[in-house]
């Protein structure tokens, strides 16, 4: 691994009610696409919250440190100033905000090119969007593909994208493998949080987490084998609600001890 | 080709007056320009306009089929606009109002009467760049003719003390298969205290669309009543507010929708955002004379998103930027 961009030492964060991260290391390298898998609520998503300083994840304990800087007090603002950002799994909509104006709010130096580039990187038509709201307007995949062209367009550096394929059609999960890769060439690192194989596979290392802790790291193939041979048995007894008594005792214990089963 | 002065004012046009008149309607000009209006498509010759400062008619533009007869009065002008029968208004029709004192009355009584069949579009830009105690008081009457359309869009700049009252009253009759919109715009600059109070009354398959948007702050008191009786069959009606206050201001906004026949149709839509100690209210009023009517209506007040917020935040923009950006997206939606 190279030099590291994030570290993330012993995060523990706390929500009502809930332990959502549990003593949390990680870290990526620079311009290094970095998979973060898990099943449904094991802490990714808390875990992207958390890093980018959302308001209800502050941390208990561990520091979060960014280029070589303590960040863990900072703000949203702040963070994103240094290079940071998140594209939420839902993104928010903006009710009479132009495609255009969105995506120039993150750029340094806007310009009509750049902000085309943005969308043709994730295959949408400029001509088509840029006079566009960003708003109820627009459907969930298009929505998706709008958030992740801000991205791009803010040249981070990193880039948190949270389940970046969930409502996007499978024939379109190149064109987001395709931005993704454009991210990694531009020298943005990126963390992956996905359910998906073929996601997956473009990362250069992976970590899995499990009950709100990062429990292996190493090749996106190392972690993916580890998850099948550990966790995989439970998944059929999960459902929609991993945290409900259908889950079984075995993984009540997994979720409970932060391990998984034997 | 004819040269212009500051204001956007042909320089023809200003020698053509005497010196007071053209000061007075240079400055309303400029005026005319900060409220987000155009002087230059304000004087071009295909476009019905009308400039009237204080109690003044500065000038007035006509077009085939469009006749805009003011009278001066003691604390205003009384105006009425025709649109003849089967008119097709190419451009919007031009309206400038405005007071450069910073104290006085201003009552303008107005009366539109759109001819069946005609479509027009009116642009209104009302502007009191120096208000410290003045007053804006407007009797409107509009008559939309059967199957006539009517676009009416009018925006307001008060400037920056925020020592001014608006208070303009409306009542829309709209015959069968008319349409009405509207948009009443007070975004920028402070509001002072506004009451806006309409009217509309909708005969068979008429549709109204009512859209007040206004952004207040300091102790600006906003006040929207808006009432729409769908009194004809098949009649459709939209309210549609968006307010935001900040600091200590207030807002108020009571709308009524009246399902008074078969197959009528209304629904109201009110967002208001706060920040600060400011206050927003949203009484809603839904009433159903028929049992094939139906009204709904939708309210939702409050901050802005935590995650739209941190969204923008996360590209970088402090939180007061980016509550500004919301707040602005949602006035122009």
């Amino acid at each position: 691994m190279g030099d590291a961009l994030l570290r993330v030492e012993n995060l523990s964060v706390k929500r009502p009610g809930a332990e959502v991260l549990r003593g949390v290391d990680l870290t990526v390298a620079r311009a290094e696409v970095h998979a973060l898998l898990g099943l449904n609520g094991s802490g990714k998503t808390s875990l992207a919250l958390a890093l980018m300083g959302a308001e209800g994840y502050e941390p208990e304990e561990g520091r979060i440190l960014f280029d070589g800087e303590d960040i863990t007090d900072l703000s949203v603002t702040e963070r994103a100033r240094r290079g940071l950002t998140l594209a939420w799994q839902s993104p928010a909509g903006f009710e009479g905000l132009p495609v255009a104006d969105y995506l120039a709010l993150g750029m340094e130096e806007p310009t009509r090119e750049r902000i085309e580039d943005a969308l043709e990187a994730v295959a949408l038509s400029p001509r088509a969007y840029l006079g566009r709201a960003v708003n109820s307007g627009l459907s969930g995949g298009e929505r998706k593909r709008i958030e992740l062209a801000a991205v791009y367009a803010m040249r981070p550096k990193l880039a948190i994208l949270d389940e970046p394929d969930s409502g996007i059609d499978v024939l379109s999960i190149e064109d987001i493998v395709s931005l993704i890769h454009h991210l990694a060439e531009e020298g943005t690192s990126v963390l992956l949080i996905t359910h998906r194989d073929e996601m997956t596979r473009m990362a250069e290392r992976a970590s899995l987490m499990c009950a709100g802790s990062v429990i292996n790291t190493g090749t996106p193939e190392e972690v993916r084998a580890y998850f099948a041979q550990r966790c995989r048995p439970h998944g059929d007894l999960l459902g929609s609600q991993p945290w409900g008594e259908e889950a079984g005792g075995t993984y009540q214990r997994v979720v409970e001890e932060g391990v998984c089963d034997e | 080709m004819s040269r212009q002065a500051a204001s956007g004012v042909r320089e023809s046009v200003l020698k053509d007056h005497d010196p007071a008149w053209a000061r007075e309607f240079e400055a309303m000009m400029e005026a005319y320009e900060k409220a987000g209006g155009r002087p230059d498509v304000l004087q071009a010759g295909r476009v019905a306009s009308a400039v009237i400062s204080a109690n003044e008619v500065l000038t007035v533009s006509e077009i085939e089929g469009v006749t805009i007869e003011a009278e001066e009065q003691e604390h205003g002008v009384k105006a009425r606009i025709t649109v003849a029968p089967g008119t097709k208004v190419e451009h919007p029709v031009h309206l400038c109002f405005g007071m450069m004192a910073e104290e006085g009355l201003q009552e303008i009584d107005s009366e539109f009467e759109i001819g069946e069949g005609a479509e027009v579009g009116f642009l209104a830009h009302c502007t009191f760049p120096n208000a410290i105690q003045l007053k804006h008081v407007m009797d409107a009457r509009i008559h939309v003719g059967p199957g006539a359309t009517m676009r009416y869009s009018e925006a307001h700049y008060h400037g920056t003390e925020g020592g001014i009252e608006v208070l303009p009253t409306t009542h829309a009759i709209v015959d069968e298969g008319g349409h009405l919109e509207t948009e009443f715009n007070l975004t920028q600059g402070r509001v002072g205290r506004m009451a806006i109070d309409f009217e509309a009354d909708l005969a068979g398959c008429a549709v109204a669309e009512l859209v007040a948007k206004a952004y207040g702050s300091g102790d600006d008191d906003i006040r929207v009543e808006e009432v729409v009786r769908l009194n004809g069959e098949g009649a459709r009606g939209l309210t549609k507010t968006r307010v935001a206050v900040r600091d200590q201001a207030r807002s108020e906004v009571y709308t009524t929708a009246e399902g008074n026949a078969p197959g009528a149709m209304g629904h109201m839509d009110c967002t208001e955002i706060v920040r600060g100690r400011a206050e927003a209210r949203n009484v809603p009023i839904v009433v159903v004379r028929d049992d094939r009517a139906r009204v709904t209506h939708e309210a939702a007040i409050g901050s802005v998103g935590k995650q739209e917020l941190e969204t923008l935040m996360a590209r970088g923009l402090s939180e007061e930027d980016a509550v500004d950006v919301i707040i602005r997206g949602m006035l122009r939606g």
